[in-house]
């Protein structure tokens, strides 16, 4: 009823892998896009920018990395927060040691360093599988830990451990107030999901859904296994770190030496499950629904005009957190993606059932 | 033999690591006696966690990632309620709660997601862990609360006369390593001596083939989060009294991840085995190398018994990756 696709046929191989087959997606997407850029600038108030949309979009690039590795490739990592710490220390070294770098240079060699210790925190993947291997992802998790608080040369000898960076500059552009940030972060994002997009839909993504699928199958048709399995590290690691990275200089600005803790490692799970795995819309529903729960259960009780003590609010939190977890499992293992897609389907027959 | 050969050399590798702290020649033997048993108790503990980590996997195939959460639970709720009533009678109070909660997560989170693959289950165990975490605390309240075991606290000396200044070892240590070890023999023997015992282990070989011979599955999973309800009761109790009853507790699930898969996940020596391991390893990194690398790199620090036992239990799994006393999982297409 909404929209149909009748008539729209492919006649040429390029039609045929266009990324939006159909002319209303395509339009949809590019109203989508002018919103974003255009107009949400000049809507939003800075108090959303910055506690919910740029949030958003960080974590989305990065749940879109971890999607690639659990979602696509089938390795479970309980320890991604670990690799966020490695891109947002590398880029705060690379910055102060090396100040003349453009900012863009910057992401992209700590996004690198961080598939570097992402391959090697890969190789055990090669051996063990399953619960075995998410276990022995948070050795890197653990480690990562240690090692940014107690080695003094990656906080530059701060005191307190913590560290302080520059405000972004591009260019000769400063990303300063909330909506140029945001405009930066989206920039990024679509570029990080094009990528994405093309490469799960590509020889190598196929390769990592097969090594997902079943392993042994994948190999007796040709894939190779270490290079499947340490592709997906690498390129997840990547993500992450980029996402870390940003994280650090246009989110946080300053962090602590446990910022990039196991919570948050968790926390980026529980977005590719809720939003789906193996799906990239899925990584940005994930990611908006962990963003925004926190913020909507402090409000709540407020707007109901309950009043609850701080501690009581956390403990709350928690257990509402734990619940929707179990409860979406339950209802919906497939996520929120696969929720999008069901009522799309609806919709396009809608008010017919057939 | 020639397969055995990266068993034997982490086993070399292992006994080096054990060794290697008399290179420095101020090392006493009684101090070195003295870490390793303190290791040693420490394993004791470590395994009273990962059993109920083994114990529920073995049986119902779901890595439990809420067993901290239960041992915090547990442990808070025998501190409260012994403000009110003796210890012993909080203790059964608590025990009638964990099988409560048991039934509860057998029925609203376990039944419903039966078929499912283990990484749901495991995401299913973490949003429990996270509702347990902010239930028993808004319950039983967030303060840090004591357990009195009545045990004495002070450490004594021992063997005096063999080692120069005698080993100091505490009491409490003691009494808790007995514990475990009498309840990890109970354990066994229940496991293999019981008709329920028995059924469980039939459970955990095939689920559909113990089902079509009459074993009632449901009630099966029941009993074992019970049991392993039980085991995190005692562990929380234990390491309640030594730490503080706090929100932390729930942390030191994280401690017995790496001892589980050292020793394998299905197996309840290798969990026994594989803490006591951990538990060395980690005292003795802490005490003889951890010096050594902040000194060597110039840290601010030591802790690297944080990290100490997971990276050795990842190296031990590229050795071997089933674990210590795993099953070995073979391949078919």
């Amino acid at each position: 009823m909404f929209y149909r696709e009748n008539g729209q046929f492919k006649s040429t191989y390029e039609s045929d892998q266009q990324m939006l087959p159909i002319l209303q997606d395509r339009v949809f997407m590019l109203v989508l896009l002018v919103f974003a850029f255009g107009a949400v600038p000049f809507l939003v108030s800075d108090y959303l920018f910055l506690s919910l949309l740029i949030p958003f979009l960080i974590l989305t690039i990065a749940a879109i990395g971890l999607n690639l590795l659990v979602g696509y490739c089938g390795q479970i990592s309980l320890g991604h927060a670990a690799f966020m710490a490695v891109g947002a220390y590398a880029a705060y070294n690379l910055v102060l040691r090396v100040p003349q770098l453009n900012f863009l240079v910057v992401l992209l060699i700590s996004g690198l360093i961080a598939a570097v210790v992402g391959l090697v925190f890969g190789i055990p993947s090669l051996r063990i599988k399953g619960l075995y291997l998410a276990v022995a992802t948070l050795a890197a998790q653990f480690f990562m830990d240690w090692l940014f608080a107690r080695v003094k040369w990656f906080t530059n000898y701060a005191h307190s451990g913590s560290v302080q960076t520059p405000p972004v500059e591009l260019f000769g552009w400063t990303v300063n107030t909330p909506a140029e940030k945001y405009l930066f972060l989206l920039g990024l994002l679509i570029v990080f999901t094009l990528v994405a997009k093309n490469l799960v839909r590509s020889r190598i993504g196929r390769e990592w859904m097969a090594m997902r699928d079943m392993d042994v199958a994948a190999e007796v048709i040709g894939i190779r296994p270490v290079y499947a399995k340490l592709t997906a590290f690498a390129v997840s690691s990547f993500y992450v770190g980029v996402a870390g990275a940003l994280w650090g200089f246009v989110h946080l600005g300053s962090w602590e030496p446990l910022a990039f803790n196991l919570t948050l490692s968790l926390n980026l799970l529980f977005m590719i499950i809720i939003g789906g795995m193996g799906s990239l819309l899925g990584s940005y529903f994930g990611a908006a629904f962990i963003v925004m729960l926190p913020i909507l259960l402090n409000q709540l009780p407020a707007m109901l005009g309950v009043p609850i003590s701080t501690s009581m609010a956390t403990h709350l939190e928690l257990m509402i957190f734990g619940v929707l977890i179990v409860f979406f499992l339950i209802v919906e293992p497939h996520g929120l993606a696969r929720l999008w897609a069901i009522g799309k389907e609806k919709l396009r027959l809608w008010p017919f059932p057939h | 033999m020639r397969k055995n050969w990266p068993v034997i050399t982490l086993g070399l590798v292992l006994l080096a690591g054990l060794v290697a702290p008399f290179a420095d020649r101020s090392t006493s033997p009684g101090f070195y006696v003295e870490v390793l048993l303190g290791g040693l108790m420490a394993g004791v503990l470590y395994s009273l966690v990962a059993l109920g980590f083994a114990l529920i996997f073995k049986a119902s195939g779901v890595f439990n990632f809420a067993q901290g959460a239960m041992v915090l639970f547990a442990a808070l709720a025998v501190a409260r309620l012994a403000e009110q009533v003796p210890l012993w009678v909080a203790m059964l109070i608590a025990m009638v709660i964990m099988v409560a909660l048991a039934w509860v997560i057998e029925r609203l989170v376990l039944r419903p997601l039966v078929n499912q693959e283990g990484v749901a289950l495991l995401m299913a165990t973490l949003g429990v862990s996270y509702f347990l975490d902010g239930f028993g605390q808004t319950i039983w309240g967030s303060d840090i609360y004591k357990i009195e075991l009545g045990i004495p606290k002070e450490p004594v000396m021992i063997l005096e006369s063999l080692f120069q200044g005698g080993i100091l070892v505490n009491k409490e240590d003691f009494v808790a390593a007995i514990v475990a070890t009498a309840l990890v023999a109970a354990l066994a023997l229940f496991f293999q001596k019981t008709t329920t015992g028995r059924a469980l282990r039939a459970v955990a070989d095939d689920h559909q083939a113990a089902q079509s011979i009459g074993i009632p599955l449901n009630r099966i999973w029941v009993i074992v989060w019970s049991v392993a309800g039980f085991v995190a009761l005692v562990a929380g109790v234990i390491w309640g009294s030594k730490l503080g009853v706090q929100f932390s507790l729930s942390q030191v699930a994280l401690k017995a991840l790496p001892v589980v898969i050292l020793g394998g996940f299905t197996s309840v020596t290798g969990a026994v085995v594989g803490g006591l391991i951990i538990g060395v390893g980690e005292k003795m990194a802490e005490v003889f190398l951890g010096p050594v690398m902040v000194k060597a790199f110039d840290l601010a620090g030591g802790g690297i018994e944080n990290w100490f036992a997971y990276v050795l239990a990842l190296l031990f799994l590229l050795v071997r990756p089933e674990g210590l006393f795993g099953e070995k999982l073979i391949d078919r297409v």
